[in-house]
């Protein structure tokens, strides 16, 4: 195996552009998903007959479903119907619908390990429903769910690597276009390798550390 | 405009049936073949050789974070070049899919024997069981049952992985409506057939997995 | 010994009591989980600084009762009254009630999140609307007493479970409120801990606090009842004051749950 050094020097800025686009679609993902995680189980707990059911609905079938196949639709069927949205947001939007329901999962999580207890304890001091949520149960809950939301960052980020079949020019766009122009196979993949896992191992690093210093801080009694 | 999508997709079955033999294929030959795998690291990874223990670390950790279809892509693109051999899609996906649905699956192992408490080893030796006989009838049950529910939802994402396939080549069931479309220039009722085909095959696992977690709740 | 019906039993009562405002009032209460009625027919009155323990059996329905004096659990016959007000229904709104009626739970429940000062100013400042300068000074004088003023900043994890139980007692009583509802709470105490725990709610008691105390403290509740409320099967059976109640007891079924708690040697003709 002998490397162009050239070769990658040459392509680096190209390397770098896509890899910022991925991050940048990774991150606006995450915040997607995080305000349909909340916005969802706000929802699920209104007192509306089949408030519950439409949300367990959402969930399963963006759960049971592959990205690529969502995302092709969103690309390719969405036009019949007259609305023609770029491969960039379509990304956004596929990557927001999955990861949506992933978040509710864990902040739902979060919800209902916050024993019933505490929330008596909350009542028993005079706390209305508002101040209960905030003051007793979100940050419960969040400090719960954090592990799961973590995790649900770092799989969004690693989807991200889909993107490039809806003409996204993200990183695996780039290396297979590179491939097929100049066959440096090698160097190519060396380069895309490389660019995921400068992304993702700091993440993953990072909230580690988030999650560990929560739970230092506030081990629970 | 239904009518005309299920009269469509009725005429197109015999098509989209044979990729979705492809794509099952796949998914099956993964799920065992990875599942196999990740039996064995999983024990590895518990191993007392560190040397054993890093090796499968890194195997985890490799998969872990390297997305899957950059994975794919490696196999299919690099493996020709540097052995000289061609590869099909099929078998490149089947490789990379046993081994990435091996390192979750190790995953999960390792923690499911973890979870079982030390004192469950101290109580079966306590009461004169061999090694053979605590293995067989105190902890692989108990380890099974933390098991499962994780591994029928890594299954579930496998064959939602499999999906993947398409992009190096395989003619699996995404390929076959893609045919179709380039034919009819009907996007929209194909891959809402893919929609709904890719549910009907995981949301029983879904549930599976669900009541599996109930009825063993750690 | 015959079991005497709710209304007879009022008569029981001590008569220094009549003379003190009825602060809480139970009138016929009658709840039901389900098909199961967990309370039924219960009245009482619980006059201003008076202390009433509750005791009885497992199941009896004494922790439901004081679940119900804040709200915590519906009711779904009879009346509930604070100074002769009618308290709200199970769908009105407890909070002002609830800063008048204090309540201690047996698992403590400190908010895990927040250290003690936190933990104690949350009700004044949030509920109460009060500022937090003024809480603070009130809060610290009650750490004090209690004997915890250096852990105004630990977490919860930090503390002892009667260092806990403290800081909970000290949490209901910055709300100032007119009475307090303890349920079991040194139940779950390693048993060094319970003493530190019951010398401050004796303290409340001698200070004139309207106290309703569910426990199984036999010598405690002895020495801090004005009186008790004995119950048994979702029913009122006695109310003594607690030199009776301890040495002789007006009913069979308080006498065979007495035998049951204090542990004296069987005589050969007494049935087990």
């Amino acid at each position: 195996m002998v490397f162009d050094l050239s070769f990658l020097t040459r392509h680096l800025p190209d390397f770098e552009r896509a890899l910022l686009l991925t991050v940048g679609l990774g991150v606006a993902a995450i915040v997607g998903s995080l305000v349909v995680g909340l916005l969802g189980n706000a929802f699920r707990n209104l007192p509306l007959p089949g408030a519950r059911l439409a949300v367990r609905s959402y969930v399963e079938l963006a759960r049971n479903t592959p990205l690529l196949v969502q995302l092709f639709f969103l690309y390719f069927g969405l036009p019949s119907l007259g609305i023609h949205w770029s491969g960039l947001t379509c990304a956004i939007l596929g990557l927001t619908f999955l990861g949506g329901s992933y978040m509710i999962e864990s902040i739902r999580a979060g919800l209902d390990a916050v024993k019933k207890e505490q929330i008596e304890a909350g009542l028993s001091l005079g706390l209305s429903r508002f101040q209960l949520v905030r003051h007793v149960i979100l940050p419960q809950a969040l400090a719960t769910a954090l592990p799961g939301v973590a995790a649900n960052c770092i799989f969004l980020l690693k989807e991200t690597s889909i993107v490039g079949i809806i003409a996204v020019p993200d990183l695996m766009h780039l290396t297979l276009g590179l491939i097929g122009l100049y066959y440096k196979t090698y160097e190519s993949l060396l380069l895309l390798t490389l660019a995921y896992l400068l992304m993702i191992l700091p993440a993953s690093w990072a909230l580690a550390r988030l999650e560990r210093r929560l739970r230092y801080g506030r081990q629970f009694a | 405009m239904v009518d005309n999508s299920l009269e469509l997709l009725l005429k197109n079955l015999p098509l989209l049936l044979d990729g979705l033999i492809s794509t099952l294929t796949i998914a099956l030959a993964s799920v065992i073949l990875g599942l196999l795998l990740g039996c064995v690291v999983g024990i590895a990874h518990l191993s007392r050789s560190s040397a054993v223990r890093t090796a499968a670390k890194i195997y985890l950790e490799a998969f872990r974070i390297i997305p899957v279809i950059v994975w794919l892509f490696v196999a299919f693109f690099a493996i020709p070049i540097a052995f000289n051999l061609t590869i099909s899609g099929e078998t490149a996906a089947i490789l990379i899919l046993s081994l990435w649905g091996g390192a979750e699956m190790s995953d999960l192992v390792r923690g499911a024997l973890t979870s079982i408490p030390v004192a469950q080893f101290e109580a079966g030796r306590a009461l004169g069981l061999s090694e053979i006989q605590l293995y067989r009838q105190i902890i692989i049950p108990q380890a099974i049952r933390r098991l499962l529910p994780g591994a029928v939802n890594l299954i579930t994402r496998m064959i939602k992985t499999t999906s993947l396939v398409v992009l190096v080549g395989v003619v699996d069931v995404v390929k076959r409506a893609q045919q179709i479309i380039e034919r009819t220039h009907e996007a929209l009722p194909l891959y809402a057939f893919l929609f709904v085909l890719f549910f009907i095959l995981c949301y029983p696992l879904s549930l599976l997995s669900r009541w599996l977690e109930r009825k063993w709740p750690t | 010994m015959a079991d005497m019906n709710s209304q007879q039993l009022l008569s029981t009562v001590m008569p220094a009591s009549a003379n003190r405002q009825i602060l809480l009032s139970l009138e016929n209460i009658r709840k039901e989980f389900g098909s199961r009625r967990v309370l039924d027919d219960v009245s009482l009155d619980i006059h201003e600084g008076e202390v009433t323990v509750v005791l009885g059996p497992s199941g009896c329905g004494k922790s439901t009762l004081l679940r119900c004096l804040n709200g915590l659990e519906p009711i779904q016959g009879g009346n509930l009254r604070l100074r002769g007000e009618p308290m709200p229904g199970s769908t009105g709104d407890w909070r002002a009630i609830r800063q008048q009626i204090g309540m201690v739970f047996q698992s403590v429940e400190l908010f895990p999140h927040l250290n003690v000062i936190e933990n104690l100013l949350l009700g004044p400042v949030q509920v109460q609307r009060r500022k937090k300068a003024e809480v603070l000074v009130e809060a610290r004088a009650w750490l004090q007493r209690v004997g915890l003023a250096d852990r105004e900043l630990s977490y919860p994890r930090e503390l002892s479970g009667g260092q806990k139980q403290r800081v909970a007692i000290v949490r209901a009583l910055c709300l100032n409120p007119v009475a307090m509802l303890f349920d079991e709470v040194t139940a779950a105490l390693d048993p060094e801990m319970v003493r530190e725990v019951l010398d401050v709610i004796l303290e409340l008691a001698h200070e004139g606090m309207t106290l309703v105390i569910v426990t199984h403290e036999m010598g405690f509740a002895r020495a801090v009842a004005d009186r008790v409320v004995f119950m048994d099967e979702g029913r009122i059976v006695e109310i003594s004051p607690p030199s009776i109640f301890f040495e002789q007891p007006a009913t069979a079924r308080a006498q065979r749950f007495l035998d049951k708690f204090l542990y004296l040697p069987r005589h050969a003709e007494q049935k087990l």
